[in-house]
């Protein structure tokens, strides 16, 4: 029987079916989602430590912190007051995938909830194709990285909401340029919504910090 | 790195289309890669070769489609191309562009003999 046999399937169509489940289980209790991506070192952990000191009062948090050995993240997370925080150790894997986060959420109470972060492996390239049933990325850059970074890594910017750039206090210390970096990125993706802070400082953190708080209330609505 | 990741999802997927068609011969696989996935194809052919030896797919090829991006400016509905990951209309300059094609990720058909 020699002939063509019509497939049509996505490759990660168990991946995207698990996502689109915890999407719509998230959706279903108001809770936001946001996948934050980046380079190893630009400060994820450390935004996180921020907005928890910053809006801990005010929104319920739950974290999970992705890292491919150690759970230094979430120890980090939990000592800066986070109460629901699980680590996904990956084992050398450069991403998170939807069962894993999968299998973290279905062991939690997820109630009371408004916000749920998804630190992802430190990494610009392998994490853009594996949805994880987030409402939207978040990629996070640094100062101390090159200005062509959404150049060099276009999918990950097509692909994400939001774009943080980090370290901002170290300006000038090294050749990066803030108006390239947005101009490059705004390329690619031109409804890209950019912030500008350092972790370190605080400077920039309360429009961050406004910004979540808002995508709350939108989605309690 | 995550190729392989792929290339193993394509095996199951196929692996489980052909179980029920023996004794039919796998002769090539046919996916479709758009390209903002920035899925390096090689990596991809050298991951389903190295997954298929000593299985029932053993010998079968793998060919890749490569799919550009193309998009539609929300501003003037120009539809145009996108080379270079530059999302901005050639027409009118905008930057809010509807993607159309270039994210896929597929398996379109399989032939056998």
């Amino acid at each position: 029987m020699a002939g063509k046999i019509s497939i049509e399937k996505r490759i990660l169509f168990e991946n995207d079916k698990l996502a689109e489940q915890i999407r719509q289980k998230l959706m279903a209790k108001k809770i936001v989602s946001l996948n934050l991506v980046s380079s190893p070192g630009s400060g994820k952990t450390s935004l996180l430590e921020k907005t928890l000191a910053g809006l801990g009062n005010k929104l319920n948090f739950a974290l999970i912190a992705g890292d491919v050995q150690t759970e230094n993240d979430a120890n980090r997370l939990a000592k800066a007051g986070a109460k629901i925080v699980r680590p996904i150790v990956t084992g050398g894997a450069c991403h998170l995938d939807a069962r894993m986060v999968s299998r973290v959420l279905d062991e939690l109470s997820l109630d009371g909830v408004d916000l749920l972060f998804i630190e992802n492996v430190g990494n610009l390239v392998c994490p853009s194709n594996f949805d994880l049933g987030e409402d939207m990325k978040v990629v996070l850059i640094s100062t101390t990285e090159g200005d062509d970074k959404p150049l060099k890594y276009p999918s990950m910017f097509r692909r994400s909401a939001a774009m943080v750039i980090n370290k901002i206090d170290l300006m000038g210390f090294s050749d990066f340029d803030l108006s390239r970096v947005k101009e490059n990125a705004l390329k690619i993706n031109g409804n890209l919504r950019i912030f500008e802070l350092s972790c370190r400082t605080g400077q920039g953190l309360q429009s961050w910090f406004d910004w979540l708080l808002m995508l709350v209330a939108q989605a309690k609505v | 790195m995550h190729e392989l990741v792929l290339a193993e999802s394509i095996v199951d997927t196929v692996t489980k289309e052909i179980q029920n068609r023996q004794p039919a011969k796998l002769v090539a696989v046919f996916v479709r890669i758009g390209a903002l996935t920035e899925i390096v194809p090689d990596a991809l052919q050298f991951g389903f070769e190295s997954l298929i030896i000593d299985t029932p797919l053993a010998g079968a090829e793998l060919k890749i489609e490569r799919v550009p991006i193309k998009g539609k400016c929300k501003s003037c509905g120009h539809q145009f191309e996108i080379e270079e990951f530059l999302f901005i209309c050639p027409q009118c300059y905008s930057s809010d562009i509807a993607m159309t094609q270039g994210d896929e990720l597929e398996i379109s058909h399989l032939e056998i003999e």
